[in-house]
């Protein structure tokens, strides 16, 4: 397994930025092929990320949110996602559906959409240093637009 | 803004369009709320046929005017929902509360 490519982004919290770092996570990993469904549960889980970040990491303040993507030829997509925020106390708690600490507008349902869409998630958080969340999802090969290291 | 209302026979019905996630989740919260407030309708439509991307603040969208609507005893109904978006409307159990 080899890593094809790798980027990293930083942003400020700022909710203008979910569509921004989703978009941009879509684009990185087109040299996969993924299809349509399969680029839409990675925008889905990257927003959802995101979203946390802006809504709880910084409470709607100022900070940086990092997002960190990296490619494999064998299909593989790792993401980390992170802030520097306030952290999470209780992970387990926080993963919940339907758990918010915020509730009204928010269904409570961000990291049960991250489990579901993704194939790989963890949750990693230190109480007022911030959360990093790494997910992973396998793109499967379809041998079209294979990267120039695997063509003979 | 990514909606459209429209009020006809005790029945406001919001045409979204776009994507919605939690920064364009503010405006047509504001622009649904004002016209529930405006007109009391029975029936709140939620037109989901023209969305091209949703996350869970879509979700919560649906939750929080059920909760409006429930309050005035109205329904919420949810209509055209793409297949794309099938997968996160099951997961959240949306469909248990609305018609």
């Amino acid at each position: 397994m080899d890593l094809i490519n790798e980027m990293t982004l930083s942003f400020s919290s700022r909710s203008m930025n979910e569509n921004f770092a989703r978009t941009a996570v879509s684009a990185f990993v087109l040299p996969l092929d993924p299809t349509i469904t399969e680029l839409s549960d990675i925008k889905t889980a990257v927003s959802e990320a995101v979203t946390n970040c802006v809504i709880h990491g910084y409470e709607y303040g100022e900070g940086i949110i990092t997002v960190n993507a990296k490619i494999y030829d064998n299909g593989r997509i790792v993401i980390k996602i992170r802030d520097k925020g306030k952290g999470i106390e209780n992970i387990p708690q926080a993963m919940e559906p339907l758990f918010s600490t915020v509730g009204g507008e928010r269904a409570g349902l961000g990291f049960a959409v991250m489990q579901s869409f993704m194939d790989k998630l963890k949750v990693t958080s230190k109480v007022n240093c911030g959360t990093a969340v790494t997910m992973e999802k396998y793109i499967i090969r379809r041998g079209r637009a294979k990267t120039d290291d695997e063509n003979p | 803004m990514n909606v459209k209302l429209t009020f006809e026979k005790n029945t406001l019905t919001v045409q979204l369009s776009g994507e919605i996630d939690h920064h364009s989740a503010r405006g047509i919260r504001q622009a649904v709320d004002a016209d529930i407030e405006k007109y009391r309708p029975k029936t709140l439509v939620l037109d989901f046929g023209r969305v091209k991307f949703m996350d869970s603040s879509g979700i919560g969208l649906i939750m929080g005017r059920y909760r409006m609507m429930k309050i005035a005893g109205g329904v919420v109904r949810i209509d055209h929902v793409p297949q794309h978006l099938e997968r996160l409307i099951a997961l959240s159990g949306v469909r248990q509360i609305t018609e």
